[in-house]
């Protein structure tokens, strides 16, 4: 069976949200809102999601245009402002792309290089960053693995928390701080390391540990031999092909490769 | 009480230096024919408070800005709204960082008459160590730090709606009405531009009532602009226009910027706008967006 490395990561992302019960599950672009969709079709049916604009759903939508007379499966309204009761509730757990992630699992939407005053390269803002990453879990997802994302020092602007003890507040402890996984083209990350280090949980198919650490900023910790990320299941691929009918996924990492290459391929 | 008025009435009534809030999120749903208006006058130095897109783009780009409130300023399917991108790599306003529902919590505390609202948004990240508006406090009931996030007291907001009624009953048909109500609420007036104008007792039908969001007496100045809301969206009515935004981000890498755009587009009136994207036809066939 054939498979694409935007696939293999859908289906590694989507384990993110297993254990979650009943939250609202916010996957921001093509592959993590697959992932979100798959784990409400799967491993996890209890997860809620929102339709990207204002209305709860009982069943994800297929990503982009749908056909004539499709009726989404709405079950509330759930608007912006509300958005944010259901935040700081902590019933909720968002998948997102960040510009720069550190050795803390710290991460940054906003600004680049410069000062802050007048930055290099200004990226979006702050966004709801700062909210999500003290309220509730958080993962990631990194399309192109490099030490320009996973950076040596700290990130330039502090958009989310992570577990930096220099930084906690008082009155809170590391273990407050949830960033659950961290998906990139190259492997799987969480932080489940001594004192919350950043820790190498599964390889992607063709790639080693070594060739993770090499495209890391930071050292990880790698205890052992490290699995191989699981292949997508049958029963998955297609559950992915019906979420995304006009392949969108095919565009989420460079050149489209597949999941499982030929040896050598990818090292 | 008619509260009728032209686009000009409201810009008249704004002054240099003022603090502005601009309801709508990202590329929909702006009040973009009052933004016009605004780029079309002498008003200079405003504190814009926005969830921003073209809005602050372009106030930004005609140095309307002394000073951004802002969580995101982006147009959805184009990430990064360009023109913000130069002022800020310009270093040409000062801006005032915040997350998302930061900003509703000091749009709530201004609407309220509270001084701050406390909050864990913004603990450990450096959104409290850039913007200095932001105050750690200690709390009477636990040992905890918190943020105190301050009011956002607005002079004027400028919000674009559906339907509105003379009086300022107004109505946001489409699925969200954002943080429109605690614009309205948040400012000394308000002023709303409608796509349509409708007779009182429209109001009448509990359905079409329950898609008001405040209480005619926060509303200050009625403006009837159909289309007005383009190129963002004014859903059920339109969607964005994705071609003129693309245009419009071309700009930014041409070497005339944002003052070519201006030329050709901007106009002396909104009719001179209308007709040079095509007119209001064009506007209402816009499709809506698929997310």
């Amino acid at each position: 069976m054939t498979y694409s490395l935007a696939e293999l990561c859908i289906c590694a992302a989507s384990r993110a949200f297993e254990g979650d019960g009943e939250v609202l599950a916010t996957g921001i672009g093509v592959i993590p809102r697959l992932a979100a969709s798959l784990a409400m079709k799967t491993c996890n049916t209890d997860l809620m999601m929102t339709d990207s604009e204002a209305f709860m759903l009982a069943e994800p939508n297929p990503l982009g245009q749908r056909p004539e007379g499709f009726r989404q499966a709405n079950e509330s309204w759930m608007g912006f402002s509300r958005i944010f009761d259901n935040v700081w509730s902590g019933k909720r757990h968002a998948m997102l792309g960040p510009t720069q992630v550190d050795r803390f699992g710290q991460s940054n939407t906003s600004a680049l290089g410069g000062s802050y005053q007048q930055p290099k390269v200004m990226m979006l803002g702050a966004r709801g960053f700062p909210g999500n990453s003290i309220s509730h879990p958080n993962s990631f997802f990194v399309p192109a693995h490099s030490t320009r994302v996973f950076i040596d020092g700290e990130c330039d602007f502090v958009s989310s928390v992570g577990y930096n003890p220099e930084r906690l507040p008082r009155g809170h402890s590391l273990d407050d701080v949830d960033i659950r996984m961290i998906v990139t083209d190259l492997c799987v990350l969480d932080f489940g390391g001594p004192g919350h280090q950043a820790r190498l949980v599964s390889a992607h198919p063709g790639i080693s540990a070594e060739q993770v650490q090499e495209n890391t900023g930071f050292p990880l910790h790698i205890d052992g031999d490290i699995p191989v990320t699981a292949a997508p299941t049958a029963a998955q691929l297609e559950i992915i092909a019906a979420m995304d009918p006009h392949n969108q996924r095919a565009a989420q990492i460079k050149d489209n490769p597949p999941g499982d290459p030929a040896p050598g391929d990818r090292a | 009480m008619n509260k009728l008025m032209e686009a000009a009435d409201v810009v008249a009534q704004l002054q240099d230096g003022m603090t502005i809030g601009i309801g709508g999120w990202g590329p929909r749903r702006k009040p973009m024919a009052l933004v016009r208006e605004i780029l079309r006058s002498g008003l200079s130095d405003l504190t814009i408070v926005s969830y921003g897109g073209a809005d602050v783009g372009m106030l930004c780009a005609a140095g309307k800005v002394k000073k951004l409130v802002f969580a995101f300023v982006s147009l959805d399917f184009i990430p990064l709204e360009p023109f913000f991108r130069q002022a800020r790599q310009a270093g040409t306003i000062e801006v005032a960082e915040m997350d998302e529902g930061m900003m509703l919590l000091g749009l709530r505390a201004a609407a309220w008459g509270l001084p701050f609202i406390p909050t864990e948004v913004g603990l450990g990240t450096d959104i409290v160590k850039v913007n200095p508006a932001l105050k750690l406090v200690d709390s009477p009931y636990d040992d905890k730090e918190w943020v105190a996030v301050p009011a956002l007291k607005l002079d004027a907001s400028l919000i674009h709606v559906d339907r509105a009624d003379t009086r300022g009953v107004c109505q946001i048909a489409g699925p969200d009405h954002y943080m429109d109500d605690m614009f309205a609420r948040a400012a000394e007036n308000t002023f709303v531009s409608c796509d349509e104008l409708v007779d009182s007792d429209f109001f009448a039908d509990p359905g079409e009532a329950r898609l008001v969001f405040w209480e005619r007496a926060a509303t200050t100045g009625v403006v009837h602009l159909p289309g007005g809301a383009h190129p963002s969206s004014c859903s059920p009515l339109y969607g964005f226009d994705v071609a003129h935004f693309k245009e419009y981000a071309g700009y930014s890498k041409d070497e005339t910027g944002f003052a070519g755009y201006a030329d050709k587009f901007l106009g002396a009136t909104e009719a001179d706008y209308q007709a040079a994207v095509g007119g209001l036809d064009a506007i209402r066939q816009l499709p809506l967006p698929v997310y």
